[in-house]
């Protein structure tokens, strides 16, 4: 298992454990986390995932494709230095990550 | 959380009776499972029931002609939902029933009675049924190995029988055709695409798009064929084993994969005796001609909902952002608030190595405009209708996708003239 932190734009947090190798949208999704909609189920098509990766966290992370940094350009707000798509985020085993939602996705 | 009871009686067993809930969504779809949750996130406090005729709990189909049929990822990539979320939100799930008769009150209630006998009676009702995948009609289509591909059973039978094919024919060349067509290619399987029309995916993509991806799946190693006529689909022992074309040429398969189209599910709305015209008529806010009924997604025939769109112009969509946004159009109607549909139509497909991304609708283009980078593999068309863009086909250029997507959705516009230059970020020209 692994768990990740959501926060969302206005602080409220949510703690989930999450399967190992799901992404962090499908565990957002799945659960109902407010924040997170992945309208197109994580086929890096929609833009709708996005997240802030805690600072921290941000090294333990692949590095993101050329097509997921296009992406981010179009997301509905607009990305910093720490934002990647949820969807392309997969979670190891006894790995923790700490994001925040965005205050809208579309 | 199925709370069907069986009352029995001496004598006759009477048929079972569900719960009475507020809101009654037959079809637990993408459109389905999106009006739920947007009624739960408007606070809608009424029971609902999700009710759908397949024997999986609601799921998501896009990755059925791709990822999971290449056992990229699992069935429980799949699924929408947890069980405890559907629980904690007062929605009950019924799985494997399918309403078969159904008959609703002045006021909007009534009752629909399943295939397995058991009554739902609802306050109100949605219908979020979809469509069914158009028959081929042809000697031999009802050989074994003749298959579809819309739901989570035809994937399952269609990755059933993989390992023992190695020639597939792939009958139409539309998004459904194509992709799995390159998932089945990629399974190491000789795959031939027989496409009626002159063109790929000529009802959705310009011609230069269909030009662009012809090109590059032939160059795959995919081999079609445009204008195909097929005359008969040949078996041995009840199997498939070739398609013959009409010009008496014949095409080894062991699979012959049909994807030529849906049809509207409209059988309970003619009981209900709502409007149909290609699928049950809707008004701008989801509602049925009856006033009471909800339908959304792929079913419903709704007024084009594109800003500046012609008056009167209606349009019946297939895609999953459509079942979205119209379901939160029908949550907004059912709380009593009148809410325009939300942003801008927009439809992908990935095929092999090509991420194609839709933005806006093309019909009624009087201008196109390409860009292209080669090397990279992006290829955008640019569609104008007097000068105003209106829509965008974008091949593995998201960045062209998201600025027309953003354009749209401001009323803005891309100087034609300036766009067809590649090197000219799209975005730098929204005005």
């Amino acid at each position: 298992m692994a768990t990740v932190n959501f926060t969302d734009f206005e602080g409220n947090a949510r703690s989930i454990e999450a399967n190992t190798g799901d992404s962090v949208m499908e565990t957002a999704v799945r659960n109902g986390v407010e924040g997170i909609v992945g309208e197109c189920g994580g086929s890096l098509s929609c833009a709708t995932c996005h997240v802030f990766v805690a600072e921290s966290d941000l090294a333990s992370l692949e590095p993101m494709s050329e097509m997921e940094d296009e992406m981010l350009y179009g997301t509905a707000e607009d990305r910093e230095e720490n934002s990647r798509l949820s969807c392309q985020i997969k979670m190891c085993e006894g790995q923790t990550i700490n994001v925040t939602t965005p205050e809208t996705q579309v | 959380m199925k709370t069907a009871t069986a009352v029995s009686t001496a004598g006759a067993p009477t048929p079972a009776e569900h719960t009475a809930t507020g809101l009654l969504i037959v079809g637990a779809s993408q459109s389905g499972v999106q009006l739920a949750i947007s009624l739960r996130a408007l606070g809608y406090t009424e029971h609902i029931t999700l009710l759908g005729d397949e024997d999986h709990r609601p799921y998501q189909r896009p990755a059925l002609s791709k990822e999971f049929l290449q056992d990229k990822i699992g069935s429980e990539s799949l699924i929408f939902r947890s069980n405890e979320y559907w629980e904690e939100h007062n929605v009950t799930l019924v799985k494997g029933e399918r309403i078969e008769e159904i008959s609703s009150s002045a006021d909007g209630s009534g009752t629909a009675v399943g295939s397995s006998g058991t009554h739902y009676p609802y306050a109100r009702l949605a219908l979020a049924v979809g469509a069914r995948p158009r028959r081929f009609e042809a000697p031999g289509s009802d050989l074994n190995g003749v298959v579809y591909l819309r739901n989570a059973d035809d994937a399952l039978h269609l990755k059933d029988l993989a390992p023992k094919a190695s020639d597939v024919v792939v009958i139409g060349g539309g998004f459904i055709g194509l992709e799995a067509a390159s998932s089945l290619q990629a399974m190491g399987k000789k795959v031939t695409v027989l496409e009626y029309g002159p063109r790929l995916v000529g009802r959705a993509v310009g011609e230069d798009t269909s030009n662009y991806f012809l090109g590059k799946h032939r160059a795959r190693g995919l081999d079609i064929h445009l204008d195909a006529r097929v005359r008969q689909i040949h078996g041995e022992n009840g199997q498939v084993s070739a398609v013959e074309l009409e010009t008496g040429e014949m095409i080894e398969a062991q699979i012959v994969l049909i994807g030529i189209g849906v049809i509207p599910n409209t059988e309970l709305g003619e009981k209900l005796g709502l409007d149909i015209n290609n699928g049950i008529v809707v008004d701008r806010t989801a509602l049925a001609s009856d006033g009471h009924t909800l339908v959304v997604g792929d079913v419903a025939n709704m007024p084009n909902p594109l800003p500046g769109a012609p008056e009167g112009e209606r349009i019946r969509l297939e895609s999953v952002n459509n079942a979205v946004e119209h379901a939160k159009v029908a949550a907004y109607a059912l709380m009593g608030q009148r809410e325009a549909y939300a942003g801008i139509p927009w439809f992908w497909s990935n095929q092999a190595d090509m991420k194609l991304q839709i933005a806006g609708l093309s019909m009624g283009y009087d201008q196109s405009v390409k860009r292209e980078v080669p090397d990279k593999g992006k290829f955008t068309v640019l569609y104008y209708r007097e000068g105003q863009i209106i829509a965008a086909d974008c091949v593995n250029a998201p960045l062209d996708f998201m600025a027309v997507k953003q354009a749209l959705a401001a009323g803005k516009n891309i100087d034609p003239q300036a766009s067809s230059d590649a090197a000219v970020q799209l975005k730098t020209l929204i005005a």
